[in-house]
């Protein structure tokens, strides 16, 4: 049976979609955006988390560990590298201190869980993909929107938009609603910040919107990364141009990343970004106002 | 009161002498009329002071001192107070009063559980109250009740009716508390002409003039106008707690419903505004907000620290033909608690699956702010919880909650609650062969060493047969409370208000009330549920260790045993979660309570019910119970209502209101859900809409009652760190609202913990 690899399922989400609903982190992503607030799901593989403040220096992970690489509060030397992610020391520690990001789940199996808050999705909620890419994982995708569309729940996919076109023509008809995230719109400035081209990214977006009713736009505001007024009014010229985009929402840059990659004991893209201020983001959201774009901020 | 009493008794029959007490306090009593007001009447000599009920329970001297000084929730009591307490009250009702007498009646074993904090008594020192008016004080004055009372006793047979002289009795002190009533509503007739007289501002001069008007008119006659129709309520609502100090003071009811034929004739006769509405209601408001609560003695103090009297009104709801019962009042009604936030009196919406999505919302938008009212309930449960226990359905649907979460009957039953049961400090004794190890007491039956479990089951059925036996020791001790109050301490005024009373000539208290339900409010039902869920993981499951190492380590408090405790709190079962491993053992445990109470008879004629509500007693619970197996330390708060352990729930609140969901809350007499929201959560119109869709989900599983704590932990922390710039933070405490800076650090530290829910 095919199975997906999810790092979160997220109860009670309020922001990547329509009302009350469920989000599922797909694991594994194609960009590497230096702001990421979900770096766990990134690597396609399982990892290790630790979250030092719970730690305990119980030990219990040391003896347990079969590779002898974890130590507490982290690994030893070299460690991180040869973790194979078994899981034996989250297992064992007692605190919750060491935590695994990403597990393998059936179709039904995951299904079961969403379903856990039907009664809550009344009135406009439901199912969102997000992660991570989810196209990442095309086949479990489809499996997984598909029974959702049998149990008469709503569905959205967050999706990055890098992924090949025919990929995305396959789960749009499945899919109430698309959530397609617009980083940035120059091509060099998107490189150096996400580590790929946007240019598959934007076709792909103008393909979507003449095959889906219902697309959101969501633009992340990173300051000093894209908060710029000619990123952002390229950004609201791009909205305003294209037919399907039934929302743009401005997600304010916000922190949480930075306290998980502490966890992934990973300091290669910690960057010390102050959330835009509310000043701004309203500054913003006029610029959208102007050509015709109604936002929202958050959500 | 003291003087009366060694003068009158063994004069008269208990109601006659009571309706002659409350005779005498209505015709004696100091009587106030505030500047400004156009509500008029207080329960003592002005705002903010209240008496005391010596014949119920007497302070000491020691017990005055303290309400005088201590830091939270204080009582000042003047010097020549103590003095004459010293002097005439004390060495008087020594032994006399309800609770001595009580407390000389109750067997040994009951003594014991007391004690041990096992449960309280809600009737060691305050009256059965805490019931609710409905429609017929404003359809019928209190001289319309005594025609009834006349007819009543013309119909009594002394030929084939041996009671016939006792209800005659009954119906005489009716006949006299209607009087009472009236005298006093008549004082404050003549003493606002007086006023008038001397008022040189001609607006109030008018004013008062129609104070005394409306004065000579409620409650004798039935109101006319919406001003009267207001003052009518408010003067039953005095005499009920002059009358005697009943718990929970008394309720309007469905206010909203019984003023709009008043709202909207005079709205359109001319006689009254929106506007004018709204300062009457706030003027209303205030009076409720003028009365604290008399103060406790004994361990009641600590159970229950507050001022709140608990009075509750309820909007929304429905009809007697099942329709929406919100209405233009109730809109109004929701702009002065929005306007006023005062603690008292407490609101509360009652949302049908038939309630209009606009009232639900302007209600949100209310309970966004924070104040922590009003409290949300779904009416269709509450229906249907009153008719499982045999209301006749338009009965319940004029019924509703009051309290904290309570359901009743409004205006036709007596709803007695008796006092909070430990469900934790059951599980403690039952690890320790019914030992309390506090004291090391045999309180319970020898139900088995911990080595002598071989399954969990073996260990769930030690746990029920401890349950049931305090269960039983705690309604025995009740049925002989409920006895001794239906002798001696009789409610002739409030009898007038409930039906039947005056058609059956008996007292509220005495079974009097078309209905009689008596119920037992049951704490912790969170902390004995992750208690068993740890113990049957940890023990029996992956054996990672034995259960008599599992005691032991309990009994040391976790000392040198931190990874095993860590374990216990963060790789267990948790109720809370929608995880059904434990939330099969939450219902489990509900189960067995409510077969142990439910269906049992009282004194009154009624049945015993269960509860599942706290108030702030899981704080003194948890204060007598010792480590639990869920990895909680010896003296933490207990969990509180229904909600899950503070912390406890990781899910969020969906996942909360799927786990209580699973409890059968419909054969519960009110259940208390209490949730924190981050304001973030509730922004803008889509956050109250989430809002919404929370509530009736949670209504689908037919759930009972949620009430939202919106406030950041941040706001709270700060507010504990400087208390004097925050006394205005109001914060609901698992049933009602109170000002956070008056609570113990311990309830401000455990409503900082408990899980701040925040959006992703």
């Amino acid at each position: 049976m095919i199975t997906g690899r999810v790092f979160n399922v997220q109860r009670f989400s309020l922001h990547d979609g329509p009302g009350i609903r469920t989000t599922v982190f797909f694991k594994g992503c194609p960009l590497h955006c230096t702001w990421c607030h979900n770096p766990e799901g990134l690597a396609s593989a399982p990892e290790v988390l630790v979250v030092e403040s719970r730690c305990i220096d119980c030990g219990a992970c040391v003896d347990a560990c079969p590779s002898g690489v974890a130590a507490v509060a982290g690994w030893g030397a070299d460690g991180r590298t040869l973790c194979t992610a078994c899981a034996t020391c989250v297992e064992a520690c007692p605190a919750e201190a060491r935590q695994i990001a990403g597990r393998d789940v059936t179709v039904p199996e995951l299904l079961a869980e969403i379903v856990r808050d039907r009664v809550f999705f009344e009135g406009g909620g439901g199912v969102t993909f997000s992660g991570g890419e989810p196209l990442l994982q095309l086949r479990f995708l489809e499996g997984m929107l598909e029974a959702c569309r049998s149990a008469g729940l709503h569905t959205a996919v967050d999706t990055s938009g890098l992924a090949p076109l025919k990929h995305l023509l396959r789960i749009a008809p499945l899919t109430d609603l698309l959530l397609y995230d617009v980083k940035l719109v120059d091509e060099v400035r998107h490189r150096s910040h996400t580590g790929v081209s946007n240019a598959t990214i934007l076709s792909n977006l103008e393909a979507l919107t003449r095959v889906h009713d219902a697309i959101w736009l969501r633009i992340p505001v990173v300051p000093g990364v894209n908060d710029d007024d000619a990123n952002m009014q390229a950004t609201a010229a791009l909205a305003a141009r294209l037919s399907s985009i039934r929302r743009v929402s401005l997600l304010p840059y916000h922190r949480l990343g930075a306290d998980k990659l502490r966890r992934l004991k990973s300091t290669e893209r910690l960057n010390r970004t102050e959330p835009p201020t509310r000043a701004r983001m309203d500054e913003l959201a006029a610029g959208f106002a102007a050509v015709g774009v109604t936002t929202t901020i958050g959500g | 009161m003291t003087e009366f009493y060694r003068e009158r008794l063994g004069r008269h029959s208990p109601p006659v002498l009571r309706a002659l007490a409350f005779r005498h306090l209505c015709e004696q009593q100091t009587i106030y009329l505030g500047a400004g007001e156009l509500i008029v009447g207080e329960r003592g000599p002005r705002p903010k002071a209240v008496p005391t009920f010596p014949e119920l329970t007497c302070h000491s001297v020691e017990d005055l001192q303290i309400l005088d000084s201590r830091p939270k929730t204080s009582y000042a009591v003047a010097d020549e107070c103590v003095e004459t307490y010293e002097r005439e009250v004390i060495p008087y009702w020594r032994g006399r009063t309800m609770r001595d007498r009580i407390f000389a009646a109750l067997p040994e074993q009951w003594h014991r559980a007391y004690e041990a904090g096992v449960f309280t008594e809600f009737m060691e020192q305050r009256a059965p109250g805490h019931t609710v008016a409905d429609a017929k004080i404003y359809r019928r004055g209190l001289r319309d009740a005594q025609q009834e009372i006349a007819a009543a006793r013309g119909t009594l047979d002394y030929a084939t009716d041996p009671d016939a002289h006792e209800k005659d009795e009954q119906l005489r002190a009716m006949d006299i508390a209607c009087d009472a009533a009236i005298v006093f509503a008549e004082r404050h007739a003549v003493l606002a002409e007086r006023l008038a007289a001397d008022e040189e501002n001609p607006v109030r001069r008018i004013e008062l003039e129609r104070i005394a008007e409306v004065c000579r008119r409620v409650p004798a006659h039935a109101p006319r106008d919406f001003h009267e129709a207001l003052q009518a309520y408010w003067f039953c609502h005095l005499a009920v707690i002059t009358e005697l100090n009943g718990w929970d003071a008394f309720s309007p009811g469905h206010l909203d419903q019984h003023l709009l034929p008043y709202y909207e004739r005079g709205l359109a006769d001319g006689t009254l505004t929106p506007e004018r509405a709204r300062e009457l209601l706030e003027c209303f408001f205030v009076k409720f907000n003028n009365h604290p609560a008399p103060p406790k003695v004994g361990v009641t103090a600590a159970e229950s620290g507050t001022y709140t009297d608990f009075a509750n009104i309820n909007l929304g709801g429905l009809l007697a033909d099942g329709a929406d019962g919100s209405n233009d009042v109730s809109h109004l009604l929701l702009g002065v608690i929005d306007e006023l936030h005062l603690l008292q009196p407490s609101s509360n919406i009652q949302i049908s699956r038939g309630t209009s999505d606009e009232f639900l919302a302007h209600a949100l938008r209310v309970v966004r702010k924070g104040y922590g009212f009003p409290s949300v309930f779904n009416a269709d449960a509450v229906v249907a919880e009153q008719v499982r226990q045999g209301k006749s359905l338009e009965d319940a649907r004029a019924g509703g909650c009051s309290g904290c979460v309570e359901v009743g009957a409004f205006g036709k039953e007596a709803y007695i609650l008796t006092g909070y049961f430990n469900l934790a400090k059951i599980l403690e004794i039952t690890l320790h062969e019914g030992v309390d190890p506090r004291t090391g007491t045999q309180l319970g039956p020898q139900t088995g060493s911990p080595d002598s479990f071989a399954t969990f089951d073996d260990l769930f059925q030690a746990y029920q047969e401890q349950l049931r036996h305090f269960l039983e020791i705690k309604i025995a001790g009740n049925q002989i409370i409920e006895r001794i109050y239906a002798r001696e301490m009789p409610a002739p005024f409030l009898s007038v208000l409930i039906d039947d009373c005056i058609a059956n000539g008996r007292d509220y208290n005495a079974g009097g009330a078309r209905y009689n339900n008596t119920f037992i409010q049951m704490v912790g039902i969170g902390s004995v549920t992750d208690g068993l869920a740890a113990l049957r993981q940890v023990v029996f499951d992956e054996e990672r260790v034995s259960l008599a190492e599992l005691v032991d380590v309990l009994d040391r408090d976790f000392e040198n045993a931190e990874p095993l405790r860590q374990r216990l709190v963060h790789r267990t079962h948790k109720y809370g979660n929608d995880d059904d491993y434990a939330d099969e053992l939450m219902v489990r445990v509900f189960d067995t309570l409510f077969a142990a109470v439910d269906g049992r008879p009282t004194v009154r004629g009624g049945h015993y019910r269960v509860e599942m509500l706290p108030t702030t007693s899981h704080v003194y619970f948890g204060s007598v119970t010792g480590a639990l197996p869920d990895g909680r330390r010896a003296g933490v708060p207990v969990s509180e209502g229904i909600s899950p352990v503070q912390g406890a729930d990781r899910e969020g609140p969906t996942a909360v209101f799927k786990s209580a969901g699973k409890m059968d809350h419909i054969k519960t007499g009110g259940t208390l859900l209490n949730m924190k929201l981050a304001p973030s959560l509730l922004e803008g119109d889509e956050g109250v809409a989430n809002l919404a869709r929370l509530v009736r989900g949670y209504f689908t599983l037919d759930g009972h009652h949620v009430q939202f704590n919106v406030v950041s932990a941040d706001a709270l922390l700060a507010a504990q760190a400087d208390p004097s710039s925050h006394r205005d933070l109001i914060v609901r405490v698992a049933g009602y609202s109170d000002y956070f800076c008056d609570l113990s650090p311990e309830l401000q530290n455990e409503i900082i913990a408990r899980t701040e829910h925040a959006g992703f």
